[in-house]
């Protein structure tokens, strides 16, 4: 019986077409634009000047808060500017602007092939070299990855999870570096573990993977602390607190914490880049992006070095075709259409995603029938319609909150069932939002 | 057979005296004491429970204004002073007049001066929209045009203009209730006096960029270079944020301030069309 989450969730169909290419890397670009803005929090503070000759792995802005991170230069060149310009959304963001000259690595990355398995390093030391490679979590949230090794003193780890669920139609890219680079994840999920001091670990893998399940499984004989679970295919499992459910069986309360069940998730992407901060000294400065499309006469995944403009990839890609109708960075699921595409990549993007104008299409909308289906639909047990009617009469915040609004972790499950092509989603965002703002100015207990 | 009929007729018009009693009686005992005043004040008002007041509705608004002490703080923005007049005189009280206010839409990115940069494909809800990206211009203040002011007008009083592409005001329907200031969630739309004859001047824009960053998304926007503030000679203008804003309580209108703005982002409206366009040749050939 393989296992899968207990609520709610649905099934898309899962499109992977673009699973047979294998990683490329990427050609060198002219001119990268390097986001302050690639994690979660605050935005990274500049601390380069233009005019500034910087090499590969250099650190470019350090982190300005907590919850903030390091960026380093994805190529090497001469800084041309730094100043705000548009990310996917049109939001002005802080860039810093590098010309392109050659491509001079900093000394002491290790650029070889060669695996470096032993594991020489301290748990501080760990979190030392994730934090100052700048990695963050690449399944999506970009939630600075040094931060959540770090759990706070009175909450106990107890295992770690690798997510290679993918379980967004289309993307991918979690699929390829587990067939091609699975020693190198699962040392990187060790090194996690050692960081944590755990010594249980667990791969999620969804069923539709079997060459990467078969790779894995190959991979850790060498590692018998890993245990990989055949997931079943079922839309939202790559959630946190869904794969937590289906991995080990508990749940996270509602306003709780995933590490309050003793579990860690980090993606299978992370656990990569983790590998390379601390055995290979290589900050995060790439990353492999899935281009597909079912308008797409080939499919591709590149490995791409951060600050690439959406456009040039496209370009390389071989264009775009004349029936795409929307770009959309991430998954059909959860991803966004790209508002902007001289906008550059970012650590966190995993997919360029063309639709047509049929595939995007919306179901004309009319009263909800009362069926269900999005209740039955929501992996975190809400009320979808609830939710819906409460937002569109404005103001009823408590209401809100007593429904537990702020749970929503905008899958976009009840969008995608509702037959009556009501905007569910939608409407629970910008209730979210609000009721988020009004349990952030409370005053703490 | 028409015995039972009978009977049953019988019974139910004797119940029903009974309770009828019974209910006289209870209602008599729990009786509310209601001010009668209460019910004259909300004759008074207009009766359009459209909360622009504040209150929970026009009988709320009643309530709350016959407690109070004064009229201080009430205002029925549909009424409008002739009905706070006939309140405080059936009140027994004195009101001040409250200058008539008008709802203005502070964007003037038209479809001719901002050109869209995507297309919107999601739900038709400025709320929505603004929540997923920062708009389908270059501009990330300026009107979705998606027509939340629209639906939340109950005086059929703000339309989106099609050819326009933004939020337009029909200012003889408009009763200042505020309800499209709520909704739209780009905070566009400001309450400001009507203004004598309802001539009134001001800043048709809220981009808070550099001015550079505003004159490429949008050919109407305020750039923020200060003219308008160096020239009024009332102190009314204030540039912040990259903004002018006038303060209509101190702006005399006499437009000095129009005629600066280099993108014509200060708006004047219903001035009678001007005679200077005949005195400027004029004053030329002397």
């Amino acid at each position: 019986m393989k296992k899968t989450f207990r609520i709610g969730g649905v099934h898309p169909h899962d499109n992977k077409i673009s699973a047979e290419a294998a990683i490329e890397i990427f050609p060198a670009v002219e001119t990268a634009f390097v986001s302050m803005a690639q994690h979660l929090g605050a935005p990274a503070t500049p601390v380069v000047a233009v005019g500034d000759k910087v090499k590969v792995g250099q650190v470019i802005a350090e982190p300005s808060g907590f919850i903030s991170g390091y960026v380093h230069s994805p190529v090497s060149g001469t800084v041309k500017s730094v100043g705000p310009r548009a990310d996917i959304a049109g939001n002005l963001v802080p860039h810093v602007e590098i010309t392109v000259e050659g491509d001079e690595w900093l000394e002491d990355i290790d650029t070889s092939d060669t695996i470096v398995k032993e594991i020489p390093y301290t748990p501080e030391e760990i979190l030392d070299k994730v934090k100052k490679a700048g990695v963050v979590g690449l399944g999506g949230a970009s939630f600075p990855t040094h931060v959540k090794l770090a759990p706070p003193k009175d909450k106990k780890a107890e295992c770690v999870i690798l997510n290679g669920t993918e379980c967004e139609p289309f993307l991918t890219s979690d699929d390829r570096i587990m067939r091609e680079r699975p020693q190198e994840i699962l040392i990187g999920g060790a090194i996690m573990m050692k960081a944590l001091g755990v010594t249980r670990g667990y791969v999620g893998i969804e069923e539709n993977k079997p060459a990467a399940i078969a790779s894995m499984t190959e991979a850790a004989k060498a590692f018998p602390q890993f245990e990989i679970v055949t997931l079943k295919k079922r839309y939202p499992q790559g959630g946190e607190k869904q794969l937590i459910d289906a991995v080990i069986r508990r749940q996270v309360p509602s306003g709780a914490l995933p590490i309050d069940t003793g579990a860690v998730v980090q993606n299978v992407g992370t656990a990569l880049a983790v590998y390379e901060a601390v055995q290979k000294n290589k900050p995060l400065i790439d990353n492999v992006i899935t281009v597909t499309g079912k308008c797409l006469p080939v499919q591709h995944n590149y490995k791409v070095r951060i600050g690439t403009p959406m456009s040039k990839i496209l370009e390389v890609a071989g264009g775009v075709p004349e029936k795409a109708a929307k770009i959309i960075s991430g998954g059909p699921m959860m991803g966004r259409a790209i508002a902007n595409l001289d906008a550059a990549t970012v650590k966190a993007n995993g997919a360029i995603l063309l639709l047509t104008d049929e595939e995007t299409r919306r179901r004309p909308e009319s009263n909800c029938i009362r069926c269900s289906k999005c209740a039955s639909a929501c992996p975190m047990g809400l009320e979808p319609w609830l939710l819906n009617k409460l937002s569109r009469a404005g103001g009823m915040y408590d209401e809100l909150e007593k429904e537990r609004v702020f749970d929503c972790i905008e899958c976009g499950c009840c969008s995608f069932t509702c037959p009556a092509g009501i905007p569910l989603l939608d409407m629970i965002r910008i209730s979210k939002a609000e009721v988020m703002k009004i349990l952030r100015s409370r005053p703490k207990k | 057979m028409t015995g039972t009929i009978l009977i049953t007729v019988a019974c139910l018009v004797a119940l029903g005296l009974l309770f009828a009693v019974v209910l006289y009686f209870v209602a008599q005992k729990f009786k509310v004491e209601e001010d009668p005043r209460i019910g004259t004040v909300e004759s008074i008002l207009p009766g359009a429970n459209c909360g622009g007041c504040g209150q929970a509705g026009c009988h709320a608004f009643a309530e709350n204004v016959v407690k109070a002490p004064s009229m201080e703080g009430f205002f029925c923005p549909v009424g409008g002073n002739p009905v706070m007049t006939k309140i405080a005189e059936a009140l027994g009280r004195a009101v001040e007049e409250k200058a008539p206010m008008v709802a203005v839409v502070r964007c003037g990115g038209t479809l001719a001066s901002r050109a869209r940069t995507n297309e919107y494909d999601g739900y038709a809800s400025c709320k929505v929209m603004a929540t997923l990206y920062a708009g389908d211009t270059g501009c990330k203040y300026g009107c979705l045009g998606k027509g939340d002011c629209e639906a939340a007008c109950r005086f059929d009083a703000i339309h989106v203009d099609p050819v326009k592409g933004i939020a337009v005001v029909n200012e003889d329907n408009c009763t200042a209730c505020g309800a499209c200031v709520k909704a739209c969630p780009k905070g566009i739309i400001e309450l400001r006096n009507k203004g004598f004859k309802n001539r009134r001047v001001f800043v048709s824009c809220i981009n808070k960029d550099k001015g550079a960053v505003t004159r490429k998304a949008c050919g109407a926007g305020c750039i923020g270079c200060g003219k308008c503030a160096k020239t009024c000679p009332f102190d009314a203008i204030t540039v912040e944020n990259n903004v002018a804003y006038i303060d209509f309580t101190k702006c005399k209108m006499c437009r000095k301030c129009v005629e600066v703005c280099p993108t014509g982002a200060i708006h004047e409206v219903n001035f009678p069309p001007k005679p200077k366009i005949e005195e400027k040749p004029h004053e030329e050939n002397v």
